[in-house]
């Protein structure tokens, strides 16, 4: 089996443009939540999100590409970029024919749906634009980040709704440790913040009005964001041979499915994944000082959570950092583990461990050490990425530092 | 159909019974209706009513709408329909 590496990292949410602004606001704390904006938003109940703003096509792609991509295909395009940029990997040849992309959405176009059953249905028009399909399908920002970069080798877009970006990356990692593929793009994005994106949210009635506090007492639900992380997952010894920064090494991962509710989080589910993925990469519970939460703010997640940690990590749980940093850049559904992975690589890379902020009252069912409200600096070895998502498909992440 | 039997009528459909099966008195928790069931409920009674429940599953204790048994569950909509006319 090869080793994996990240050689490059991108993204834009709601804390920042680029993968240096985010960390600067995951370090500071920042709460990249507000009022949300865009039409109808006073018919909504929530009307807060992570939104990502001063964010303009105009100026990134020119008028053909912005008539064909989706915002989630802009945000993908916009973060296979920086990372694309930062590898410094140019495919061409047998590296081109071998590599691919494989990101994660839950809902892929979804303000292109809204857009034009708006169209057909409040305005009654007949016709709607030739590119509505290419535009809104799951499937676009990973075709268009092939045909961007030239990726020829296996390609395609994986739905599992809130880990989705987390099943993504398992399967390139995959694919690049079985030796299948040199390098492989993934991550995953997600734009729902449009008011059919936000009501539908609003009809299962866990959302909050107000602010996201993953594992407070006073928790009152999850707000959703917007955005997309991508990767460069390279092996390794293709990356030193070519002398390339390394962020970060991803050593197991592992997925389960509760096979019990379509809503409700099973402890033993998101337990197996969580252990399955130490197993893999062959580490130790107590090697682990970090995982980045999937922590949505909810009573049901954040306590189901807490207690799979405890029951995977025993007396370690307590020495752990466990932090959500979903308080800051809401939760971005499927595109959501690619962001938070960030969480991570800067715990193992920059040795600074991002907060859970909002954070006002313990929780006797979610005693860790949520990392409350501010940045801590620590050295971390190996860190976790959970992701469980609704209809019980679970996938954990594990990187270590290099 | 008034307040109580239209209550009664949606409530049972939830709970898969007989309307005669559930009484005043029944909480939700009696009748085998888990949190799906309960928000599939809340939503049931506002487009029956046409009201807007303040309910949100993660403290479903909050708030103004009590949700112990059908009848507190009656009595908040007959405030809520006297509010929101």
């Amino acid at each position: 089996m090869k080793r994996v590496v990240i050689t490059g990292a991108g993204t834009i949410n709601a804390l920042g443009h680029s993968v240096p602004e985010t960390l600067e606001a995951m370090r500071e704390g920042r709460c990249g939540i507000g009022p949300l904006e865009f039409r109808d938003v006073d018919r909504l109940a929530i009307k807060i999100g992570g939104q990502v703003r001063g964010f303009e096509a105009e100026g990134r792609f020119n008028r053909q590409q912005m008539v064909l991509y989706d915002r989630f295909t802009q945000f993908t395009l916009t973060a296979a970029r920086e990372a694309i940029g930062q590898s410094g990997l140019e495919f061409s040849g047998e590296l081109a024919a071998r590599s691919g992309v494989v990101l994660g959405t839950a809902g892929g176009g979804v303000s292109t749906w809204d857009d034009n059953y708006r169209v057909v249905y409040e305005d009654g028009k007949n016709r709607v634009h030739p590119f509505v399909v290419p535009k809104l399908m799951n499937n676009a920002a990973a075709s268009h980040v092939s045909m961007e970069w030239n990726l020829k080798g296996p390609s395609f877009t994986v739905a599992t709704a809130c880990a989705s970006s987390n099943h993504a990356m398992a399967q390139a990692f995959q694919m690049v440790r079985s030796g299948m593929s040199p390098a492989m793009i993934t991550g995953g994005s997600e734009s729902m913040l449009c008011f059919g994106g936000v009501k539908a949210w609003e009809g299962l009635r866990v959302m909050s009005k107000d602010v996201c506090r993953p594992f407070s007492a006073n928790r009152n639900g999850m707000v959703q964001g917007e955005g997309a992380g991508v990767f460069v997952f390279e092996e390794f010894e293709h990356a030193r041979a070519r002398g390339a920064e390394i962020l970060a090494e991803i050593v197991g991962f592992a997925m389960t499915s509760d096979a019990a509710d379509i809503v409700m989080p099973s402890k033993q589910g998101a337990a197996r994944a969580m252990a399955g993925a130490l197993a893999d990469a062959g580490v130790n519970q107590d090697e682990v000082g970090y995982i980045n939460a999937h922590g949505t703010g909810t009573a049901a997640n954040d306590k189901t959570e807490c207690a799979a940690v405890a029951d995977v990590f025993g007396p370690h749980a307590d020495r752990l950092m466990i932090s959500s940093t979903k308080s800051m850049h809401g939760h971005l559904i499927g595109g959501t583990g690619a962001v938070e992975l960030l969480a991570c690589i800067m715990a193992l890379r920059d040795g600074v461990v991002a907060p859970t902020i909002g954070y006002e009252e313990p929780d006797p069912e979610c005693a860790l050490d949520v990392v409350p409200n501010e940045a801590r600096e620590a050295r971390v070895d190996v860190a976790l990425s959970n992701a469980f998502a609704f209809g019980g498909m679970n996938a954990v992440l594990a990187l270590r530092g290099i | 159909m008034n307040v109580k039997d239209k209550v009664i009528e949606i409530i049972a459909e939830q709970a898969v019974l007989d309307p005669s099966d559930v009484t005043m008195d029944s909480t939700l928790q009696d009748l085998g209706i888990d949190s799906l069931g309960l928000v599939e409920s809340i939503f049931a009674i506002e487009e029956a009513f046409d009201i807007s429940i303040p309910f949100n599953a993660n403290e479903p204790e909050a708030g103004d709408f009590d949700i112990s048994n059908v009848a507190t569950i009656v009595a908040g909509i007959e405030t809520l329909m006297a509010e929101q006319a």
